[in-house]
């Protein structure tokens, strides 16, 4: 086997060195009744051409963008990815290596990514930000955990228009620790109804995310004022940060925590896995934030350098008063959006951003001229809710025969929302293919 | 010794990224515009963030600068201790950036994501063949992520049998993250001291085991690099009294195809597929770590779960009413579970080698070593030996100081100052990848590194001497943190 530089002479030798004549003799002190007794039952080693067609034959099962008009978001974008990302991100001494608990052997990674922890404190508007968390389902539930430490409160105020696997995550993490959710409407604009808000007494945070799962903008400095009122935290969450090119970050509006997925800045699709959790907070709360931090020293002779840090209040150290048990995060993950904003530049992303805009706002008007409902009147980024008249099931499912799939319907999340259909933009959608959609629909 | 592999070369210096570029720079051609500007809410524009514009030459040479600061599995041995840093081949990368699955949308109907579902559905079966266990999820991103599943599996468990248990047993030999996994569910880690021969003892399990403790939670092999012999008599005790096992996986790589890990009593097993099943660390991440468990707690695995119809179809199914909810927004990482899938297809049944091998290679180097630095459980190991510094403490020199050293001679330090259980610890995890030369010149230099503390201990506490920085401030850096430019 071509991974294993062991030949049986080797193997002899070392065996030897150990006193022992039998490989075996190394597995004595497993008790028998725990040994396996037949060999794996798995398929013969495939060569690596066999590997090559079997896995051809296996992805070619899956539909992509390609073979058929996507219209697809809902928290994973196909943007485009420049070839330089793959090429850099490829090299084996980042993508190779472990956490860097060794600091003058890791500079490289430990420099990216205090890049990266600062191109994410700009993008979010906040102050500090970690070195990344898995996703973005769960960089919002570390958020609400974090709000209740901050506040030492138990309730949490969530919005139904936040990405409804976003909300099954947080009540997984949360359903041990007692605390209480109360989730609040959204209106007919498809921003979230802050008004229920009134009665909630002592809120730990209110969680909303904008642009929220309908692809519309909350009113964030609003509901940040009222929740700062009753001495709780406003925790703003995303699934598209590539709308901060356009619109104004959470954290300028007064989020306390800033929490999201950042899949669209340079990483693939890939099925939903992996993203990359962003999590991005004020000064204040540093010392509760979960995560790894990278932070900027000096070497002895007053080189800069980088070091992992504030790991006091990590599991390793802290043991079950760790503020997470995240070890593992996505850092390569986090190196490819730091090597992709790196690309697109600051001029860049606004221009992307407007783009996308303006692409999502073409399709809208399209569609709307072709008799679809835009039902929300709230602005929107690069998604946007319409609702489909008369039979809208059925419509669709004739779209899906012409190799159309008209966005994600949304019945399955939200049953007073049927026949309505999340579509989604970005600049890989070309005007052809826009068209395309519309001139069907109009037929 | 012969040569050292470790030498110094040309590495460059490189200011940070917005210390760079023009604005007006792009290092990136999107596609063009073909769409008329549409109006914005000016109420809610911004200016957009502060980033530096570059050009693609600048970025590519930024970034290959900054890679050769770094030092991975390709670069030279890592025996980083529990984390497990074999080789990462190369083609499980080519495998999950073939456009089929880097391109699949997650919320694909189930029709027309078949490829992706067929290959879940197959790793979730070589992954029960390999350790024995029933079913599984493929759902955590990570070991801890994992751990936190099993441990709302248990949470579920009792609260389903309305059966409340506040506590769980940690022995000293877990895994780090374990009591910050277990905390996260509401349980208080019971500590459990490990025996004198550094596994765990049927009668410290009897004696902390009672009907308001959840179970155990141990690392099998534990990180002492030993195997826990008598799991089947802790397993029977506590579930016994009503409890559950969990068992930390992440050192599987020491028993593929040696143990049937069901026989041993436990009921839930993570595992780390950045570890055992050779998809590459990332420089912390992403990983993956599955949760396998026994038929009575499949009930509980996350949702959606891929579930084949008669018709031989594979789909997503959200319909468990028992299951503890859902940890990851989609599936779990599903690039990383291309590349193990990969990488168990291109081995089958030669991962037993593969076990069999690490074992030696750890033995081996205990061996060859132990006359050199401090052994304190001599006894045979699993995939890894734990050293510590007590040889060395009197010439003034540290595990740190002789991990720091181990840098200039080309080689990344093992674990160090873990497990907790030993003072001062070198944790050396091989893996079977290594040859047997480059064990043996680790070995060497190791030696070299004991003759070097007694005879000029300044090379060590001086070290490393050729890497980019020299040793770093890290006390000043959790002082006065300074964590964005």
């Amino acid at each position: 086997m071509r991974y294993l530089p062991h030949t049986e002479g080797d193997v002899a030798e070392m065996l030897e060195t150990l006193g022992i004549s039998d490989m075996e003799d190394l597995f004595e002190v497993i008790p028998a009744s725990c040994r396996r007794s037949t060999d794996l039952d798995l398929p013969r080693p495939m060569s690596e051409w066999e590997l090559d067609h079997f896995m051809e034959n296996l992805s070619a099962r899956n539909t992509i963008d390609h073979d058929c008009l996507l219209f697809l978001g809902a928290g994973r974008y196909n943007h485009f990815i420049p070839e330089t990302i793959g090429a850099v991100l490829g090299r084996s001494e980042f993508s190779t290596s472990y956490t860097p608990y060794q600091p003058e052997i890791s500079q490289g990674t430990l420099q990216a990514l205090y890049e990266y922890q600062t191109l994410m404190t700009r993008l979010t508007g906040m102050e500090v930000a970690n070195a990344s968390l898995y996703d973005g389902a769960s960089a919002l539930a570390e958020a609400l955990l974090m709000a209740v430490r901050v506040t030492k409160r138990k309730k949490i105020v969530l919005s139904t228009a936040v990405h409804p696997a976003y909300r099954k995550v947080a009540a997984t993490y949360l359903k041990p620790t007692g605390c209480e959710v109360v989730e609040l409407p959204f209106l007919p604009s498809g921003r979230t109804d802050l008004s229920p808000l009134d009665e909630v007494a002592e809120p730990a945070v209110l969680a909303l995310q904008s642009p929220n799962f309908f692809g519309c903008l909350e009113d964030l400095s609003r509901a940040a004022g009222l929740v700062h009122e009753s001495g709780g935290l406003l925790a703003a969450t995303f699934t598209e940060p590539l709308a901060f090119g356009l619109y104004r970050a959470p954290g300028v509006d007064g989020a306390d925590i800033v929490c999201g997925e950042g899949q669209s800045l340079g990483i693939p699709v890939s099925f939903g896995g992996p993203g990359l959790g962003i999590f991005a907070t004020l000064e204040k709360h540093v010392r509760a934030m979960p995560g790894r931090l990278v932070g900027k020293t000096r070497d002895r002779s007053g080189r800069r350098g980088f070091v992992l840090t504030l790991a006091t209040r990590e599991q390793h150290i802290r043991r079950e008063r760790a503020t997470s048990n995240i070890c593992t995060n996505s850092s390569l993950c986090a190196l490819a959006s730091v090597m992709y904003l790196a690309s697109l530049g600051g001029t860049g992303f606004r221009d992307l951003a407007r783009l996308n805009y303006d692409k999502a706002e073409y399709l809208k008007r399209g569609l709307a001229g072709a008799g679809w409902e835009i039902p929300f009147s709230a602005p929107t980024f690069n998604e946007f809710v319409t609702a489909i008249p008369g039979d809208g099931e059925e419509v669709y499912r004739r779209l899906k025969e012409k190799n159309i799939l008209a966005g994600v319907p949304l019945k399955r999340w939200y049953p007073d929302l049927s026949e309505h259909y999340l579509l989604c933009v970005t600049e890989t959608t070309s005007r052809d293919r826009m068209d395309m959609l519309v001139s069907e629909v109009r037929s | 010794m012969k040569e050292r592999t470790g030498t110094t070369g040309l590495v460059f210096n490189e200011p940070l990224l917005w210390e760079m570029g023009r604005t007006g720079r792009s290092g990136m051609s999107p596609p063009p515009r073909d769409v008329e500007p549409a109006e914005v809410c000016e109420e809610l524009q911004g200016k957009g963030p502060d980033f530096p514009d570059l050009s693609e030459p600048e970025v590519v040479r930024h970034y290959t600068r900054l890679s050769q600061w770094n030092f991975g599995v390709d670069s030279g041995m890592y025996p980083l201790g529990s984390c497990t840093m074999k080789y990462n081949p190369k083609t499980n990368e080519r495998q999950a950036a073939r456009k089929g699955f880097a391109s699949a949308h997650p919320l694909l109907p189930d029709e027309l994501s078949q490829g992706a579902l067929r290959l879940m559905a197959e790793l979730e079966r070589c992954l029960a063949q390999i350790t024995g266990m029933d079913a599984g999820t493929l759902q955590p991103a990570a070991g801890a992520q994992g751990e936190l599943t099993g441990m709302l599996i248990i949470h579920r468990w009792f609260e389903n049998r309305d059966d409340r248990r506040t506590k769980i047993i940690v022995p000293d030999t877990a895994h780090g993250t374990n009591p910050a996994s277990a905390a996260l569910c509401g349980f208080r880690a019971l500590a459990a001291r490990s025996g004198p021969h550094g596994i765990l003892l049927p009668e410290t399990i009897e004696e902390l085991m009672d009907d308001e403790t959840a179970g155990v939670m141990v690392t099998n092999p534990n990180t002492l690099g030993l195997f826990e012999e008598n799991m089947e008599e802790i397993s029977r005790i506590v579930h016994e009294r009503g409890g559950l096992v969990y068992c930390d996986g992440a050192n599987m790589n020491a028993l593929m195809g040696l143990v049937d890990m069901a026989s041993t009593g436990i009921d839930i097993l993570h595992l780390n597929l950045h570890k055992t099943f050779s998809t590459p660390h990332g420089g912390g991440g992403p990983g993956s770590g599955p949760v396998m468990v026994r038929k009575e707690l499949e009930p509980f695995l996350p949702v959606p779960r891929v579930v084949e119809d008669e018709s031989g179809a594979l789909r997503l199914s959200e319909n468990h009413p028992l299951s503890i909810g859902k940890v990851h927004t989609f599936y779990g990482n599903f690039g990383v579970m291309v590349k193990a899938l990969s990488y168990i297809l291109s081995m089958g049944p030669n991962l037993k080698r593969a076990s069999e091998l690490a074992v030696l290679n750890a033995n081996y180097i205990k061996e060859l070593l132990k006359d050199t630095y401090h052994l304190p459980y001599d006894r045979t190991c699993m995939h890894e030996c734990v050293f510590t510094d007590a040889l060395q403490q009197s010439y003034g020199v540290t595990t740190l100081d002789i991990s720091k050293r181990l840098m200039d001679y080309g080689f990344h330090p093992p674990t160090i100052y873990f497990p907790l259980v030993v003072k001062g610890a070198l944790m050396i995890e091989p893996t079977e990848t290594e040859s047997k030369e480059t064990i043996d010149t680790f070995i060497e230099s190791m030696r070299s590194i004991a003759r070097e503390a007694r005879e000029e201990p300044d090379l060590l506490l001086n070290a490393p001497h050729y890497c980019k920085t020299e040793r770093l401030d890290e006390t000043g850096a959790a002082r006065k943190p300074c964590l964005a430019g």
